[in-house]
């Protein structure tokens, strides 16, 4: 298989007042053209893994990898010029609120030929046309009246379509999209995770998924990495999940409350063995 | 215990007035847990404030225990009934201890035995005393919600309403609140109202349903009927379907109700 993305040892540290700290701890992983899932809970590490591979770290935070190779060139060597040809054009990232992620005094419209006119040299005519075909495509209905609205004239739903139409104009190789719909109701999620499925079948982008949602993780991806403590746990294909090995994967799976499952939610007990890669799954 | 009866809540006035609750009923007996569940914007959040005297334009009939209630809620009334909120970050006073905290309740409701209540509780919810001076900003999220929960208790009410109480933490962490919700349920005869988009939740934790979709309950079941999977109305058949995760063919036949 070929890859797109190929990761050795990515860390991820930041300054503190009380000290460093590792958000992620030396993983290494490779993205084909396939849904790849990163799963773990708050503090796992999955969102700085993303920025890290963009180069969106914080200021107070430093990154160290072997390489992040993409398309030949090492990401993580690269400089803030060159790194800003890729961002957004080849490789592009979709937040969770798209309330915090537009532009509040810009119609939404315009953002999105905005960010196609900055990856292409098209026209103000071309843009446009090619925004209310993006627009359809993320099944927005009446285009053309949504391309003139403000982003507080929208839903969240709506909202979230808008982001994944600006980030995917570009037609990106790789796509990162940090729990893109956890702020959503569930049967929007499912509509906008689609519309996801579709670009990835017909484009043939590979899709990094983060999100702290196992059970949709498992019915969506590929393929899923489990993430904690800045580690990647355990590695599997989404359809074996449910046959996870790794004790925290099973405690993440057993606490969840389900409408089969009756009487009181296991507990996850964590072990700090875990973390110190002596651990070998059973 | 609690009871409503054509309970309409708008919110503005003339052409832009937004109906958020449309003619609801339902009662909930003593000792019961019911489940409200709605996608955002449905109006189960409102029906909680309306309940909790957070929201006074409403229109309709409300008792809780057997006394219609007026716009103005008695001290003695949040005696019996309290509430917690979902956002624990949001919900707790920055620059209070947890010991002010839970104390406020205790003079206001003219309680004498306050240290020995706030030791309790904070036993009950599985802190201990060593957490009584530290600030919200030294808790994690699911600490933060125990003591949400503890603040709520600490005067004995016997109806709790919880909106959204685990939807800003972790599952692992949802997992050890809603086993110490049950707990204190068991233990102190309590009646909840839960309100929460996600049905696995209310679930495991309710006896009774409503799903309530743009502001009207759709439908009302018991806990059995979800859990075989044999609601009535098509919107719940959908939320239902929705819930199980990532399926193609569902998402491709999603309807819209209003």
């Amino acid at each position: 298989m070929q890859y797109l993305l190929n990761v050795e040892k990515l860390s991820v540290s930041f300054e503190t007042p009380k000290g460093v700290v590792d958000a992620v701890r030396e993983i290494s992983f490779t993205l084909g053209k396939e849904r790849l899932g990163i799963v773990g809970e708050s503090g796992s590490g999955k969102s700085q893994t993303g920025r890290a591979i963009l180069g969106l770290t914080s200021k107070n935070g430093s990154v160290s990898a072997n390489h992040i190779l993409f398309d030949g060139a090492d990401l993580s060597r690269m400089t803030e010029r060159d790194m800003r040809k890729i961002r957004g054009a080849r490789i592009s990232m979709i937040m969770q609120d798209p309330r915090y992620s537009l532009n509040p005094v810009m119609r939404v419209g315009e953002q999105i030929a905005e960010a196609f006119r900055v990856h292409t040299r098209a026209s103000r005519r071309q843009a446009k046309d090619r925004t209310i075909e993006m627009l359809n495509r993320v099944k927005i209905r009446e285009a053309d009246k949504v391309y003139n609205l403000f982003p507080h004239e929208v839903s969240g739903g709506m909202g979230q379509r808008i982001m994944i139409a600006m980030m995917l104009i570009p037609e990106p190789d790789i796509l990162i999209a940090d729990e893109p719909t956890s702020a959503l109701d569930v049967t929007v999620q499912l509509q906008i995770l689609s519309i996801l499925d579709d670009m990835v079948r017909e484009q043939g982008m590979g899709l990094i998924l983060i999100s702290h949602d196992l059970n949709l993780v498992s019915s969506f991806c590929d393929r899923v990495l489990v993430m904690y403590g800045g580690q990647i746990l355990e590695s599997l294909n989404a359809s074996d999940l449910n046959n996870a090995k790794h004790p925290y994967t099973r405690g993440l799976l057993n606490c969840l409350p389900s409408l089969e499952r009756q009487g009181e939610l296991a507990v996850l007990t964590r072990d700090p063995k875990w973390l110190e890669g002596g651990y070998n799954i059973p | 215990m609690i009871d409503a009866r054509d309970l309409s809540i708008t919110f503005g006035m003339g052409a832009s007035a937004v109906h958020a609750v449309q003619k609801v009923s339902f009662s909930v007996k003593q000792g019961e847990s019911y489940g409200i569940v709605g996608e955002s914007g449905s109006g189960k959040s409102t029906i909680l404030r309306a309940l909790a005297g957070l929201n006074k334009d409403w229109s309709g009939e409300l008792r809780v225990k057997d006394v219609i209630l007026s716009r103005k809620r008695s001290i003695d009334f949040y005696r019996g009934l309290q509430m917690v909120f979902q956002d624990p970050y949001g919900s707790l006073h920055p620059r209070h201890t947890v010991n002010d905290i839970l104390n406020e309740p205790l003079i206001i409701h003219k309680f004498s035995d306050r240290e020995r209540r706030i030791n309790q509780v904070l036993k009950e919810v599985g802190l201990g005393s060593d957490y009584r001076f530290r600030f919200p900003h030294q808790l994690s999220g699911g600490q933060r919600q125990r003591i949400s929960i503890a603040r709520a208790i600490i005067i004995s009410p016997s109806i709790l309403l919880l909106d959204e109480p685990t939807s800003a933490l972790d599952v692992s962490v949802q997992a050890e609140i809603l086993n110490l919700l049950q707990g204190m349920r068991a233990a102190h005869n309590l009646t909840y109202i839960l309100v929460s988009h996600n049905l696995s939740v209310v679930a495991h934790m309710c006896d009774r349903l409503a799903i309530m979709n743009a502001g009207k309950i759709v439908e009302e079941l018991d806990v059995e009927h979800l859990r075989q999977k044999t609601p009535e109305h098509p919107y719940t058949k959908q939320l239902l379907q929705a819930s199980t995760g990532y399926d193609r063919s569902i998402a491709d036949t999603l309807e819209w109700f209003d």
